[in-house]
């Protein structure tokens, strides 16, 4: 849970870390969004750097291999003048048997300001937040949240479409293993958009229904009607028997192609977290289309975790 | 999503008013409509164009006549579980020797079992039988396709693609699927298409070298036992799994009273379980095998004459769904062999009804119930619009005597494997004519 530390009456962030998007509220989202969408707009002038976190230090520690989301956050960082450190996990001490905790005991030694985490594991992050005294952003808890990812993907419906209550999206693919879906179902609920979910009864939770998103297992029409069709990553190793049968079916009930995507509607825009399985979850056609707007989403990436960034900045102690 | 093309024989309809065929004098038996009583059929391109008492003695005017003497007008059988051996073994049987065996036993439509090879797993398989069995059959063929990868009972199959090629069902044939969370996978992911998976409900590591039956006929005969509980074991197992995941279950053949305790209490909390029995287990029990005969060895194995009555009254009371032939043809080489080394399997389609009519005879199940788990039941269950004499269906008719007596010479047989426990059996009871879309595809003493 996000700790709410309510300092001075005027803050519109009033959080210690971002762990999670429960429980925040459409206020809080919508100020973070108004902060990313105004770097949106500064990353594209020449002069991009800030020093609102001038002598900080942030701390990228993955569990888990990432290349984009580790280069996003140290993107954002750096455009904001902090220090920032990668840790490399498969040369660290983690692979010497050290626990969760140790490491962010020893890392929390070393006074970092913000310390940035992705685990394999749901609830590994919010563990570590409770033993270390800085900033935590979670980047990624096992098939639990992804913060980061569902504010990126609101602002990116937002710029698109002016709003986002109102709008119907379906989230398709995987939702079983993914944070990114569990993330987004919060976010854009507590925004006032309608959200329908669509898989393989195979890809789903439990009583899927709890979720706060209509459950569709037949695509053709989770995308009927839709405004927004945000496609998720089917895993390599879950392709082939175990989930769903191959590839190849796959791709023919839940990838998205252009005949699927015609029962949107005509100015659907189209998501991906990525990295995308091309021909898998999404046709090649649909993911270059003008309707794509997924390399959007990897710009926001930058601007919203800026503004993560930036409002948790505030309510570091001052020096 | 849920197209299906088959191999169905249609009708023939190049004229316009092509000549009817009128069958007078018949004791027309439906259970569809639980019909029994004197009357008459009208069959016109292939489609049935009347049927009633009103036809018993009038056929319409330019109609060719048959005089059916009084003898029984039905729906022609359904087979739900009919191994061939193609691809793969074709020695043993082929679509086209199974597809006659099955018009002399009266069955005008046979679902076959994945178990060829190669294993019926892709959808080119599927197009595969759809085209031999439309070239070389005489009855109506439908596909069972497998559930898991080379039947390994690992990966699920393409069922969503597999159904649209035609696939009726879901089988993992004469193995079962061991792994409990494969099963859950199958039976969640086939219930998104509405597909139905059909198990053969046999815990491997308990069953593993059994021969037969476990108890006392298997002890004096020195043979190694299959325990009834590995099959209700695998049985409870599967209902809850549908209990989870709501997947449309059929429990391919059971054989043994506590099985259909599960069923029984399964359909009590409304699940969507059903189950068939093998011809076998209706009429043979483990005392048959006497000094090791092999033609009775098979899976399940034949259990005790409690057991098999137990069979005989779930069929009565509606609890068990369908009567299977579990046609099975092995090479006498197979057969031939001690018997825990012999091979498992009985031929069945040429004697369905005829063994099934000794139930009618010894007075343990009325016709009707025997026809209806035949006919309508197996036609619901796998959605087929056959088996049942109504205006307007496809005129897939048996014509039979319940009362003709005969022996059974396993070389007459038109199986291309001659490996039936009924060999020299006396039975009572006959088909006469066996016409498919209206047209005859096997007429006694033609």
């Amino acid at each position: 849970m996000t700790n709410a530390v309510a300092k001075v009456e005027t803050l519109h962030f009033p959080h210690r870390h971002l762990l999670t998007v429960e429980g925040l509220s459409a206020q809080e989202i919508n100020f973070l969004l108004d902060l990313a969408d105004r770097n949106a707009d500064d990353n594209r002038q020449a002069g991009k750097k800030r020093d609102v976190l001038r002598g900080r230090t942030l701390i990228n520690l993955f569990f888990e291999a990432s290349t984009r989301t580790q280069s996003s956050f140290e993107m954002a960082a750096k455009r904001l003048s902090a220090d920032v450190m990668n840790m490399n996990v498969s040369t660290s001490s983690v692979q010497k048997g050290e626990t969760l905790i140790d490491t962010a005991m020893t890392l929390n030694a070393m006074r970092p300001d913000i310390i940035v985490v992705r685990h394999h594991a749901a609830g590994a992050v919010e563990l570590l937040a409770q033993k270390i005294d800085c900033s935590v952003v979670n980047a990624g808890d096992g098939a639990h949240q992804h913060p980061t990812q569902a504010l990126l993907d609101a602002l990116t419906i937002r710029r698109a479409k002016g709003r986002v209550a109102g709008l119907t999206v379906a989230i398709c693919g995987d939702i079983l293993h993914s944070r990114v879906a569990r993330s987004n179902i919060v976010v854009l609920n507590t925004l006032g958009a309608r959200v329908r979910i669509a898989a393989p009864s195979t890809l789903l939770p439990a009583a899927p229904d709890r979720l706060g998103a209509e459950v569709f297992t037949d695509m053709w029409k989770a995308v009927e009607g839709a405004d927004v069709v945000m496609m998720l990553r089917l895993q390599r190793e879950r392709m082939e028997g175990s989930y769903v049968p191959s590839t190849r079916e796959y791709f023919h009930f839940f990838g998205l192609d252009q005949e699927k995507l015609a029962r949107a509607k005509p100015d659907a825009i189209v998501m991906h977290p990525g990295p995308m399985n091309r021909g898998v979850e999404i046709a090649s056609t649909v993911a270059d289309h003008s309707s794509s707007v997924i390399r959007e989403q990897v710009e926001m990436g930058v601007a919203v975790r800026m503004a993560v960034l930036e409002a948790l900045a505030r309510n570091l102690p001052k020096r | 999503m849920n197209a299906q093309s088959t191999a169905t024989k249609r009708p023939a309809r190049e004229t316009k008013s092509a000549a009817a065929t009128a069958f007078i004098n018949a004791r027309i038996i439906d259970p569809a409509s639980n019909r029994d009583e004197p009357g008459g059929l009208v069959i016109r391109d292939g489609i049935i164009a009347d049927v009633g008492p009103h036809l018993r003695r009038n056929a319409p005017e330019g109609a060719s006549v048959i005089d059916c003497k009084g003898h029984v007008l039905a729906p022609g059988l359904i087979d739900a579980q009919v191994f061939t051996g193609e691809p793969g073994y074709e020695h043993r049987e082929t679509l086209k020797t199974a597809s006659h065996s099955a018009a002399a036993g009266g069955v005008t439509t046979i679902v076959v079992m994945p178990d060829t090879n190669p294993v019926i797993d892709q959808v080119s398989l599927v197009d595969f039988i759809q085209r031999r069995a439309r070239d070389n059959a005489i009855v109506h063929v439908h596909t069972m396709a497998a559930m898991t990868k080379g039947l390994k009972g690992e990966e699920m199959t393409e069922i969503g693609l597999l159904k649209r090629a035609g696939a009726i069902a879901f089988s993992n044939g004469k193995t079962s699927v061991a792994n409990t969370r494969v099963m859950r996978n199958v039976l969640l992911y086939s219930r998104d298409f509405g597909a139905l998976i059909v198990h053969h409900t046999e815990d491997p590591y308990l069953a593993s070298s059994g021969a037969m039956n476990s108890g006392e006929v298997a002890a004096r005969l020195g043979l190694p036992g299959v325990p009834k509980a590995s099959e209700t074991i695998l049985l409870e197992r599967d209902v809850r799994l549908v209990e989870m995941t709501r997947g449309r279950y059929h429990a391919a053949t059971i054989s043994c009273a506590e099985s259909l305790e599960v069923i029984r209490s399964a359909k009590a909390r409304k699940l969507p379980v059903t189950c068939g029995v093998s011809i076998n287990h209706l009429t043979l029990n483990e005392n048959d095998i006497g000094p090791y005969r092999t033609f009775f060895k098979m899976r399940p194995p034949l259990r005790s004459d409690d057991d098999r009555a137990a069979m005989v009254r779930g069929l009565a009371a509606g609890d068990i769904d369908i009567i299977v032939s579990s046609h099975d043809p092995q090479d006498a080489d197979d057969k031939r062999r001690p018997f825990a080394e012999a091979t498992d399997g009985a031929v069945g389609l040429e004697t369905l009804l005829p063994a099934a009519l000794r139930l009618h005879h010894s007075g343990e199940l009325p016709l009707m119930s025997i026809l209806r788990a035949m006919t309508i039941n197996p036609a619901k269950l796998l959605g087929l619009h056959s088996g049942r004499l109504s205006k307007g269906a496809i005129a897939d008719i048996i014509l039979f005597d319940p009362g003709e007596p005969w022996v059974v010479n396993k070389d007459l047989l038109r199986s291309r494997s001659k490996n039936t426990p009924f060999d020299e059996s006396k039975m009572q009871g006959r088909v006469l004519r066996t016409l498919v879309a209206g047209e005859t595809v096997y007429q006694y003493g033609a």
